[in-house]
């Protein structure tokens, strides 16, 4: 029973994981970059929640934070990152580690190396009983099925509509997406957009469920990394995937000793990168 | 009148350097008995910048290895020295080399892990490999767990033979991972990493084994990362997991090379020493200098991806002749 527990746990967590890795899974897609501060905007959306909400309320401050993220996240790419592309693949990786090290420390400045969390009242308490020995909390479901959604909602946005089949076109040939009068700066903004979006709403649940730090970006990242390569680069669905089998290694770890948790995790990532490289679900070819 | 072209290595410049730097190395191995204890100290620090500088920049800039995760070998390097000399009583200057040798031992096979990576996805899979270690170790309750232990093998030395001691060991270091770099870049392996560097693919179909090279740099470059690591315990007298194993020293390491110039020696060397005072001004303003140091970063990357040091030189010249250049033989007069 009690492996149970660690394994619908573990499941649920997976849904978080899966949320703070598709925009990262999405944005090296399309450009081939590795966003290096994926983790830290996602905790940079969590703070401005926090800061937000001593004003308003809980709702409204996500509302308002997440287009602001998108907002960021389309300028970031046009202003800065567009510009880096032609000059080969370290540049970007530069750049977005230096966002890193900026974010962290913007943070640090406003708000201290405290700990914080996004408070969701009762909500974060609220749980449902489904047997004696097993409980779901609210918010771990609800951070799951915002996952799922999600992973669905971006399918979806890929496959049927102009913007995502233009998203496509530029990911597979930049060339032919101009040729056929994709503007493909435009549409790396809008990548980065969604991406960011994703790491905001990610942010926001992890906030609503542990407490955070501005050193904690990096951590998100990690965890956002090992998810997509679990799960098989370019595969949306292989990120849900990895981010699950991700949390299940790490409840498990966890329940054997409470310190093995995040460790547990490493190991099930350095497992599949020696037997399975290529991840769970890889990109077909040609599809 | 037929023009006639001369291949060489170097420029006039390299003709002299040879004594110059005889002469600087000689002052540097003299400077204890000259400087006091504060200088001392100043110089190991520097020097230990310029080590990871040089050796983060064989990596990427050479190599084509970009890595954010090389703080996994400062750790290991620091964690052997306190476990050798401390534990196992061997003498701590020996125990810096074999700190170093242990390095390329783990660099080996996990180097086999992180291949299989590219890209981004190589960088941050570095990073993962040194969380690992750092995991591992705080495990390790001989070697302090999460709170760290401190280096004791110097214990029984006075301060100015213990200090004068460390200097020249760093002095040592530098000078090794230099000359190394220096010989390895004149070598056939230098050759093929430049031509990895510039497009694997092409140097692959004429006959380069990208994997095998690229292996060898990343355990000669980890050993290099040991010895920065021990160096450091050395000066600090104690060693913690989180800040042995703080991905800060990738970000001093990218900044340093990146300002300096990736892809040269004397770029990193540059960047170091431009890093050095740049921190020694800004350390006051706590978290704004490392804001300062990301956008400084940012600027130079977008604007001057040559570094400082290409800017300067403008890539005419070289104070380590590695490179081949062309030049006219018989130049004609008023052409």
């Amino acid at each position: 029973m009690i492996w149970t527990n660690a394994i619908i746990q573990g499941l649920l967590t997976g849904g978080l994981y899966a949320l703070l890795a598709c925009g990262l899974s999405l944005i090296f897609g399309v450009m081939r970059i590795v966003n290096l501060s994926h983790g830290d905007f996602s905790i940079l959306a969590a703070y401005g929640v926090v800061a937000l909400a001593m004003h308003t309320n809980l709702i409204l401050a996500i509302v308002l934070v997440l287009p602001v993220m998108a907002l960021l996240g389309y300028l970031l790419q046009r202003g800065v990152l567009n510009r880096s592309l032609s000059k080969g693949a370290l540049t970007p990786l530069l750049i977005t580690f230096a966002f890193s090290i900026i974010i962290q420390n913007i943070l640090l400045q406003i708000f201290s190396s405290d700990n914080r969390s996004v408070q969701s009242g009762r909500f974060a308490s609220m749980s449902f009983k489904i047997s004696k020995n097993l409980q779901i909390g609210a918010l771990p479901l609800f951070t799951f099925l915002v996952g799922v959604l999600l992973t669905l909602g971006l399918h979806y946005f890929l496959t049927h509509s102009r913007v995502g089949r233009a998203l496509r076109a530029s990911s597979d040939d930049p060339g032919a997406a101009d040729l056929v009068g994709i503007n493909n700066r435009h549409i790396y903004g809008i990548a980065t957009a969604i991406g960011l979006f994703a790491a905001g709403i990610g942010g926001v649940l992890f906030g609503m469920r542990t407490q955070f730090a501005p050193s904690f970006g990096p951590i998100a990242l990690i965890f956002a990394f090992e998810s997509v390569i679990i799960g098989g680069l370019g595969s949306l669905w292989g990120t849900l995937i990895g981010g699950i089998v991700l949390g299940i290694g790490q409840s498990i770890g966890a329940q054997i000793q409470p310190s093995y948790g995040v460790l547990a995790g490493h190991l099930v990532f350095i497992a599949i990168l020696i037997f399975r490289p290529q991840g769970l679900m890889p990109k077909q070819k040609g599809k | 009148m037929t023009i006639t072209y001369a291949v060489s290595r170097g420029t006039k410049i390299n003709k002299i350097l040879p004594f110059v730097f005889t002469a600087l190395t000689i002052a540097l191995i003299a400077l204890p008995k000259v400087f006091a204890i504060p200088y001392q100290v100043k110089f190991v620090q520097a020097f230990i910048l310029i080590i990871l500088a040089t050796m983060w920049n064989l990596l990427a800039g050479f190599g084509g290895l970009v890595s954010i995760g090389q703080q996994a070998f400062i750790g290991i390097g620091a964690y052997s020295l306190v476990y050798l000399a401390d534990i196992q009583g061997i003498n701590p200057f020996i125990g810096l080399v074999l700190a170093a040798v242990i390095c390329g031992v783990f660099a080996f096979p996990l180097s086999f892990l992180v291949f299989r990576l590219s890209g981004g996805y190589f960088a941050i899979g570095t990073w993962v490999i040194a969380e690992i270690i750092k995991l591992f170790v705080v495990q390790v309750t001989v070697l302090g767990g999460g709170s760290g232990i401190s280096f004791g093998a110097f214990a029984g030395m006075g301060r100015e033979t213990r200090i004068a001691a460390i200097y020249w060991s760093a002095l040592a270091a530098i000078f090794l991972t230099l000359l190394s770099t220096i010989l390895l870049m004149r070598s056939k392996l230098g050759l093929a990493l430049t031509a990895i560097r510039d497009d694997q693919t092409a140097a692959g179909v004429l006959g380069v084994n990208v994997l095998r090279n690229r292996r060898t740099v990343f355990v000669l470059v980890s050993m290099g990362f040991g010895l920065a690591g021990g160096l450091v315990t050395m000066s600090n007298l104690r060693v913690q997991p989180d800040d042995i194993f703080s991905v800060n020293y990738s970000a001093i390491m990218i900044f340093m090379v990146v300002i300096g110039g990736l892809g040269t020696i004397e770029g990193p060397i540059f960047g170091a020493i431009f890093y050095y005072f740049l921190q020694d001004r800004l350390k006051d303003y706590g978290t704004w200098y490392l804001i300062i140091l990301g956008l400084l970063g940012i600027a130079i990357v977008s604007l001057a991806p040559e570094g400082l040091w290409g800017w300067i030189s403008r890539n005419k010249v070289s104070f380590f002749a590695t490179k081949y250049r062309i030049s006219q033989m018989n130049k004609e007069k008023g052409a």
